[in-house]
Parts: structure tokens; sequence; C-alpha cells
């Protein structure tokens, strides 16, 4: 821990005393709700570590990155859970990671090589419907439709961002046209996920743009079986999310220790039924009941990494161009 | 009498506006400290800035042009129901935006009640969304609070006018020109402003409701600059934008502002002898009805919405509603503790300009704030141990411009009363505080902390840098169970939340009315 | 007692001057036309109106720059004399602390001054609820607990009927004679002047002329008092 946390555990010295060190652990707001994956992943490593394990939850994962930036190495977190493929680049270039040597028998549809982050989870994004609706069969069939969709503002939300990615991994240059042709379907544009889903629910699209993990949560956590999502023949776009640990941390091993139970079976079995994703790693008992309905993209898209800063403003000039006519 | 010498509050109420001021530009200060200064306004950001003035503008004018016949129907007519309607008007004001949009959404939405009841009578579709549906909410919003504002100068014709206009068998026309329009040149310019200023920072509503990029505003283009391209300099310059474009028109008409309506006054229509014509009734009829339902509809939909999810909501709700309600009583306390002597001072001057500080808390950026004070704070304190100060004073720099608005006219009033009084028996400081002005202007402070106590009941926290995770609020636990996909159990929270702030706001409102005394 | 020494007080085109003394036990009438500066004149001596020149000097201390509230003189305003929302007893104990702390001593004070007016039995009133007799004479115990030397009257019992203007000042007379302080009452009657004043302050043309004693002048006015006496 950093000097300036130091005041604080001073107050608490007795309790922290007793439980050991304390990892930080910043995280997307989602991750620490009761419903997310946090408190039953906090239990389970506490168990293990003789450590206290702090999730400061803070918006999303663009928030995530941006509080990071504004503490810089001064950072009280050891460790970074939430970022996703589209932001590692940005993450990096802040110099405000270590190198990690963790890894697991990834079952993720790509070869993970990264150096410096580990994946937790993943999904594939794409549009969830009513389980009656004659769903089409890729971005220019829905553009053609008279469907109305929900998307998010990439601007301000993780999946809008994906969105953008997808078209763009999906079509390269030809994405404008694919916008053109959305342009008359989309009702309206949301800040977040929340919002978007919210709307889908109320009837107000006939689709939205969530992931095929989506009718998942409907049918386990509610018994309702009337959702679905659309496969596109174009492939989907993926989003992994990853954690890292911070250069500046004074807990490098209890670091070392969270990110290698990340990976384990312990996280692994949690994550599905609380973040609602693909585990990285299939945990020993399978995927939950449920999963096995869901469906398989035949194409994994996904932009590297490294190129996503570049291409994230090209399509984003795009997109408000095609969107803003 | 010599008022020049005899000032009440003056270091205070300037200390308190000067806090105010130091709050935001420190905050500027703060990211700039931080920024790397690159190029101007892009194209984009015009875009952005056209667009938020317009629809600024244009909500605005509806909002006051909508109001004024409502507001003439209701100073004219005394129905049953018309002091809950008179109540309720505070109500969309108070709402939590993201609750207040899925009310409008139940309503006019793709699947909302209008176009099903079209639907049903083989009409065509109307669409919310789009620059129509922006300004919409925006009326939504405000056309309530604005009815407030010139029911208040309805009451302040004497009624002297309104006989003598007897007398003479003015016909409603005559009335209008002759009583009603030199009142509304007073009262409406200040209303505009005040409308204007609030959409400025307007960004969920308007992306929401926008339909699309098309309605980006200038919160917005902030909102990208900080956490999408981390361009601190160009949140800080769209922040200036913003500062400047609000501090402008505040200046501009703020002496114009009118008073905020308080009290039972309200409450009892002046007797009227004009506008007894039939058609005339029955006009003045669908327009309160017409006002109402516009105004019912979104909130009865939220009701209808929540009832079922009230029973699936998870206990960490309740304890959520305490922190919030702990929340809202730091910063109903800690906006009094500025407003009042802000009030004192402002009322003890000759001009009132300086009352325009008060609305840069409602101007600036939330998030700009929220960024340069932990740019500031992070090197010394940890930002989560501040999360209830910091929550509170922003909540209560929202809510200053409208405390101050309603505590200034009736201090002032208070002053030209007794103030020789006071100075012979030679009360000043506390006893001065205890012994009258607070007595006296218990309604005003009631109504004041009211309004301030539920506008941060439905606070998100968009102060997310400071979010202390131990703390969760109600409106964000009601955030996180729709990102939980529990939007059922989401909706009952948001009823919870309606209930709520309106109850704070009634108690205090009551509260500050109860045995007062003329 | 009270020293005016070349005072000027010039509002816009409005002009007053005064330079004369006011003795103590002794009780002053201001008369003169309307807006020839009566209230002026006893708003600069509580210190309400500043002054372009001249002193003020109470027992030889100069006073000019007191805080009204720390000068020896208490004035009955023509209204608002009343804080509506307090209570007699408290609006009367204001007299003696500002911030109504009062010991036991002093609530007794307040009892007995409220029994001199006769106003004991409404102790707990309103002054809504009361009459505008009752109200001067809350008013007026609380010019006797605050016991300062001098007491001023802007015709606080204007509205009055003339029978019970007659009995307040009757009533002020006496409690001045109690409390041994001088009086200063504008009016716009002679029959007040004849009635109570030992002296009279003339107040026309820019000038408020020194006193001189009641019963002479009015038996006997120059000609501007004649013009306004009428």
């Amino acid at each position: 821990m950093k000097y300036l946390a130091f005041a604080a555990a001073t107050m608490t010295a007795t309790t922290a005393l007793a439980e050991g060190p304390e990892l930080v652990v910043y995280t997307y707001d989602s991750f620490v709700s009761e419903w997310g994956p946090g408190p039953a992943i906090e239990a389970a490593f506490e168990a293990e570590c003789a450590c206290d394990l702090n999730f400061v939850g803070m918006g999303d994962g663009a928030a995530l990155l941006a509080r990071l930036r504004l503490e810089g190495a001064r950072s009280d977190a050891d460790v970074v859970l939430g970022l996703d493929t589209s932001l590692i680049a940005a993450a990096k270039e802040t110099g405000l990671f270590a190198p990690t040597a963790v890894r697991a028998d990834y079952r993720l549809p790509i070869t993970w090589e990264d150096e410096v982050f580990v994946p937790y989870d993943w999904g594939y994004f794409a549009f969830v419907h009513d389980a009656g609706l004659e769903a089409p069969a890729n971005f220019k069939a829905l553009g053609e439709s008279d469907l109305k969709i929900v998307i998010q503002d990439p601007r301000s939300s993780t999946p809008g961002l994906g969105l953008l990615m997808w078209v763009k991994a999906a079509y390269g240059d030809d994405a404008p046209v694919i916008w053109d042709g959305l342009a008359d379907n989309i009702v309206t544009v949301t800040k977040g996920w929340s919002e978007a889903y919210g709307l889908f629910l109320e009837g107000e699209a006939d689709m939205v743009l969530s992931y095929t993990t989506s009718p998942a949560y409907h049918l386990i956590a509610e018994e309702d079986d009337s959702k679905s999502a659309a496969l596109f023949d174009e492939g989907h776009y993926m989003q992994i999310e990853v954690l890292g640990k911070l250069a500046g941390t004074d807990q490098g091993a209890l670091a070392d220790q969270f990110m290698e139970f990340m990976v384990s079976d312990a996280a692994q079995s949690v994550l599905p039924t609380t973040n609602w994703m693909y585990p990285a790693v299939i945990p020993d008992a399978g995927l939950p009941k449920g999963f096995e309905t869901l469906v398989v993209p035949e194409k994994a898209l996904l932009v590297p990494a490294a190129d996503v800063p570049a291409i994230r403003d090209e399509a984003l000039a795009e997109w408000l161009t095609a969107l803003s006519r | 009498m010599a008022d020049r010498a005899f000032k009440i509050t003056p270091r205070l109420g300037a200390g308190a506006a000067g806090l105010l001021v130091a709050l935001v530009l420190l905050a500027l200060g703060g990211v700039l400290a931080r920024a790397e200064f690159g190029t101007g306004l892009r194209p984009a950001e015009w875009a952005a800035i056209r667009f938020t003035v317009l629809q600024a503008a244009l909500s605005a004018l509806l909002s006051v042009g909508l109001a004024i016949p409502v507001a003439r129907a209701l100073a004219r007519r005394r129905f049953r129901g018309r002091a809950i309607l008179v109540t309720l008007l505070g109500a969309p004001f108070i709402l939590p935006v993201i609750v207040a949009v899925f009310g409008l959404i139940a309503v006019f939405g793709r699947s909302g009640w209008i176009n099903g009841a079209l639907g049903a009578v083989g009409l065509p579709e109307v669409s919310i969304y789009g620059f129509h549906g922006v300004v919409l909410a925006h009326v939504f919003f405000n056309l309530p609070l604005v009815t407030r504002l010139l029911l208040q100068g309805w009451q302040g014709i004497p009624s002297e006018q309104f006989r003598l206009a007897a007398q003479l068998r003015l016909t409603p026309r005559a009335v209008f020109l002759t009583l009603e329009r030199p009142m509304l040149r007073q009262t409406a310019p200040g209303a505009l402003a005040l409308v204007f200023v609030i959409c400025l920072t307007s960004f969920a509503v308007a992306l929401t409701l926008g339909g699309g990029p098309r309605a980006t505003t200038v919160e917005l283009a902030i909102y990208q600059a900080f956490q999408f391209d981390f361009d601190l300099g160009r949140a800080a310059l769209l922040t200036l934008v913003q500062l400047v474009l609000a501090g402008g028109t505040a200046l501009l008409a703020m002496r114009f502002v009118p008073e905020l309506a308080v009290g039972g006054g309200l409450d009892r229509p002046l007797r009227r002898w004009d506008a007894q014509g039939g058609l005339v009734r029955l006009l003045d009829g669908v327009l309160i009805a017409l006002g109402a339902g516009f105004l019912l509809l979104p909130l009865i939909s939220v009701v209808l919405r929540g009832v079922s999810g009230l029973s699936q909501m998870p206990a960490s709700v309740y304890l959520a509603t305490g922190n919030s309600l702990m929340v809202a009583g730091l910063s109903v306390t800690l906006t009094l503790a500025l407003a009042l002597p802000m009030a004192g001072w402002i009322a003890s001057r000759s001009r009132g300009g300086v009352e325009a500080v008060g609305l840069l808390g409602l101007a600036a950026s939330p998030l700009m704030i929220g960024t340069g004070w932990f740019i500031l704070i992070n090197p010394v304190i940890s930002p989560s141990a501040l999360a209830l100060p910091v929550t509170a004073i922003v909540n209560a720099m929202m809510a200053l411009p409208f405390a101050v608005r309603v505590l200034v006219p009736p201090m002032r009033n208070l002053l030209e009363r007794f103030l020789p009084l006071t100075q012979t028996l030679g009360m000043q400081g506390w006893p001065l505080w205890r012994w009258v002005i607070l007595p006296r202007l218990r309604p005003q402070i009631g109504f004041a902390a009211g309004l301030s106590g539920a506008l941060s009941m439905g606070d998100l926290g968009v102060i997310a840098l400071f979010a202390d995770p131990e703390r969760v609020t109600l409106p964000l636990q009601m955030y996180r169970l729709m990102g939980a996909y529990r939007m059922d159990a989401a909706a009952g929270a948001a009823l919870l939340l309606l209930v709520l702030s309106l109850g704070v706001f009634w108690v205090c409102d009551k509260g500050g009315r109860w045995g007062a005394e003329a | 007692m009270l020293k005016l020494e070349d005072l000027l007080i010039v509002q816009d085109d409005f002009e007053l001057r005064a330079d004369f003394m006011l003795e103590a036990r002794r009780k002053y009438a201001v008369i003169g036309p309307s807006g020839a500066g009566k209230s002026t004149l006893l708003g600069a001596l509580c210190g309400f109106v500043p002054l372009t020149s001249g002193r003020i000097l109470w027992e030889g201390a100069d006073i000019t720059a007191s805080h009204p509230g720390r000068r020896p003189i208490t004035i009955l305003f023509q209204d608002n004399n009343l804080f509506p929302h307090l209570s007699v007893r408290q609006n009367v104990g204001l007299g003696i602390r500002p911030d109504l702390r009062l010991s036991p001593e002093e609530k007794e004070d307040v009892d007995a001054a409220l029994q001199r007016v006769g106003l004991l039995v409404h102790a707990e009133a309103r002054p809504g609820n009361l009459s505008g007799g009752q109200q001067s004479r809350t008013a007026l115990a609380r010019v006797l607990v605050q016991a300062r030397p001098l007491v001023l009257l802007d015709e606080p019992f204007a509205a009055l009927g003339p029978a019970l203007r007659m009995e307040m000042l009757d009533l002020v007379q006496d409690l001045v004679a109690e409390t041994g302080a001088s009086l200063v009452m504008v009016t716009h009657a002679p029959d007040d002047v004849r009635r109570i004043a030992d002296e009279v302050i003339f107040v026309e043309g820019g000038r408020a002329q020194a006193p001189q004693p009641a019963a002479e002048l009015m038996e006997n006015p120059p000609s501007e008092l004649r013009a306004y006496l009428g």
C-alpha cells in the first residue's frame, strides 16, 4: 500500500493486523454489486490468502482507466480488473502495468499471448431479441429490414464501442455503408448498457445490442426462455475482460496470487452466473446448465489490441457521420 | 434608511459566494494543471455547442410559452385538488433523470400509452425520439417549475387592480393587456434564463431521447474528452464554453428572474371577476387537464411500473435508502449554511446581480468539478474518504441557485420592515438570526430545504471518482439493479425513490409552514 | 445632555441643519410642515441617517459614529415596532437583552413593565391578536425596560383614535417621568404640544430651530409657525 493509505490503515490497525495485508483491486461498479461476482470472489480469495481483499468499484472500464491515468504512479491500486481488449493498448501506454507470468489453459476463441494482462472472462456482442422474432442473419439484412434496434454510444459505453469495432472488423472500409443502412433502424442511442437494455425490455425496440450470454440470465435466473441472441454470419466481435498488476504495487506477491486465483476454478466457476459472461477457463464442473442453449458464432472477430486506437478514432468518425445525417 | 451602513452577514455571505466561485475555479485549475494543450474546438464540438444552445433555447421558450396559459388558467380557477396539483408541480423537477425518462417513454414511447391509443383507432405511430423528444423531455422537467414561478407573478398582482378591471368591465383580452402582460414582461425573461441554464448541462436525456449522436450536447463532449479521449485540456475548454454560455445568459437575465413561489398564498386564487364566460371556463379546464395529464401520466406510469417490483427489491435497497437520506440531510444543511448568509448579503445590497454567482454551480459540469477536485485532493488524502462531504457539496451547489432565489425576496422584505427596530434594539449576529430572520423566513427555508433535499435524493452520484464502495445511495443501487438485468426490482427502487424524494420535499415544505405565524 | 453640533444632512436636493442642545428630563415636541425633515432629524439622532457634517455629543462624548443600538436613545416608529412572530413578553424582553437570555431578575423586570402598562394578562399573546392600543402599550413596556435617557416618538400612535392617542400620550408622560428620561416627539397636533411639551423644535426651511418654550411659542407664534398652524 501507498503511504497515503497508511493513515487510513493505521486507524483500523487492529483489524488490518488480524486480516493480514490489504490488496486493493480497482474494478467497474457492476462487478462489486451484490449481484455481481465481487462478494463471492472476495470471500473465496480471503479464505486462502490471509489478507484483506478490497474491491473499489467505479463506473465502467473506461472510467477505470481514466481514474488510473489521473492517479498515475501514486495509485493505491495493486490490481486493476475490468479493462477489455479495446482498452488494453491505452492501458499499456500509461506504463503503469507490470508484466505477469500468470498463464492458464484459456478456452478463448483466439490464442492469448499478452505479457501484461490476464483474461478472466469473455463474451460475444450480439443483438438480443424476443424468441419469436425472425432475426436477420447479418448487418446487411438488419439494415434492409424494418426492425428497430437500440444501441449504446461508443463514446460513453463499452458495448457501444464494441459494436463500432465489430462493424469495422467485419466490413473494414465498407463500414460506413453498413452504418448508412442501419441508420433508420436505430431507435436511439443510450449512454450505457442499462438504459438500452431497459428500453428493449419496455418494448421500445425489437433488438438491443448486448451479449450472446444475455439470454442465459433470463433462462437461469428467471426461468424465462423468451429471449434469444441473433446469430450473424459475418462473425461476432469479442469482448475479453482482463486484469493486470500495477508496477507500483507494494503487494506484488499477493497481486500475483490474486491474478492466479482469478483464472483458478474457484473464481472461474463464479463468473458465468454472476457476470453473465463465458469464463476464460472452463470450470471443472463445466459451464452452468443453460449455457449450452446459447448460440455460438462460427467466427470470432477481434481487432488486435495494438491496432485499436487508430481504428477506433476512424470508426467513431464514420459512425458520427453516418448517424448525424 | 441608510442601508449602506447596515448589512446582514456581509462577510459570511460574500464568503459563501467566494467559496462557490473558488470551488468551481479550483476544479477547473486542477484539470488545467494536468492538461496538455492541443488544438482548439473541433467541428464536432462546434456542432455540439450549436445543438446544445438550440435545444436549450427552444426548451426554454416552449416551457415558458406553454406555462403561461396553464399558469393563467390555474390562477383564475379554483377546483378540488388544486392544492395537490400545485404541490405535484414540483415532482418532475426533483425526479432522477433516468426515472423521468422511463416515465416519459411509458407514455410517449413506441409501445407507450399514446401510441397504444393511436394504434387502437388505426392512426399512425408518433415517435418521441429525435430533437422534439429532447425538447419534450425538457419541457416535462421545466414546465411545472415555470408554472410555479409564473403563478407567483399572478399572485403578485394586487387584488385592487382586478377590482378595478371588474369595475371597468374589461374583457379577458383587455385584462391580459393591461394587467397580465406587464407582469409577464417582468417574470418571463428570468424564467427563460433559468430553464436555459438547466437545459445547457443535459446529457443522458438529450442522448437517449435525441435518437443518436445528432443529439450530442456539450456535456457529452466533456464526458467524451474525459473518458474516451482522456484529453483534459479539451474537457476544460468545453467546460469553459459551458460556463460562459450559462454565466452570460444568467448575468443578462438575472435582474428579471422572478421570485419562486412559496407558501399558502399560491393555494388561494385571487378573487376574479373576469373570464367568467362559458367558453373561457371550458378553455381553462382543457388547459389545466392537458397540463395535469402531461405532468401526471409519466408519474403514474412510474408508480404502476414500480408497484410490482417492490416485492422483488433486496434488503440492500433499504440500506441504500438510509445512506441517501443521510446525504440528503447533509446537503440540506450545507445548502442552507451557504444560502442563508448569501441571501442576507444579497438582500442588503441594492443590486441583486451577484446572485448570478449562484448559477455557477448549476452550469458547471459535475464531471469536471469531480475530476478537478480529484486531481487536487488525491495526492493529499484518499478521495473515497471524502465521498460524503464531496457529494453533499456538489448537491448543495446544484440546489443553491434555487435556495437563494427563494430566500432573497422575503429577506429583502423583512429587512425593509424590521431593520430599524432590530438596530435600535442592538440585535446583531446570532440573536438577529435566532429571533427574527429564522422564525420569519421559516416557510421559505422549509421550501428551500425540501427542494435541495429532494434534488440530492435523486442524484446518481455523478462524482464516481469519489465513490465510497461502502456507502451506496438509492439511485446508484437502482442503477446497479438495472445493470444486473433486474429491471423489475429497479422499477420498484425507482418508485421508492419517487416517494422518498416527494416525501422529503413535502416534510420540509410542510415543516416550514407548520404553526408559522402570518 | 445631547448636543447637536453644526449638524448637516444632505440627501439629493434635501438639506437639514441643526445646532442645539437637548436637556435632561425635558419634553420636546418636533413640529413642522410635511416633508420638512422631522423624521429625518429623529433618524439622524438614532444613527439611521448619516450626517454630511457635524457631530452629536452625549454628555461630552462623541457618538456620531456609534451603532444605533449603542446610543442612549430609544425610538418608536410609525409602525413595525413589534415582531409579529414573538410573544408580548419576548418583544419586551428584547429591550433588555437582544439574545433574550434573561436572568430571573430581568424576567421580573419584564413582567413588572407589563404589569405597569396593564398587559401582564396578555404576556403570552402575539401582537397580531392584540388591539391597536394594546400593541402600543407593548412597545411602551419595552421603552420602559430599555430605560434609555432619551425617548424618541416618530408618531407611533398616528393610527389610533383621538381618545386612545391621548391615553397613550399620558402613559408616555408618566413613563418618562418615572424613568427620568427626556422625550422627543414628532407631532402634527397643536393640542399635543400644549398637553405635553415643555419645548418645541420647529423644523422648516431646511433648519431645525433650537428648542423654544412651548407655552410662549404657542401663545405667540412667529409668522412661519403661524402659517404652518393655520
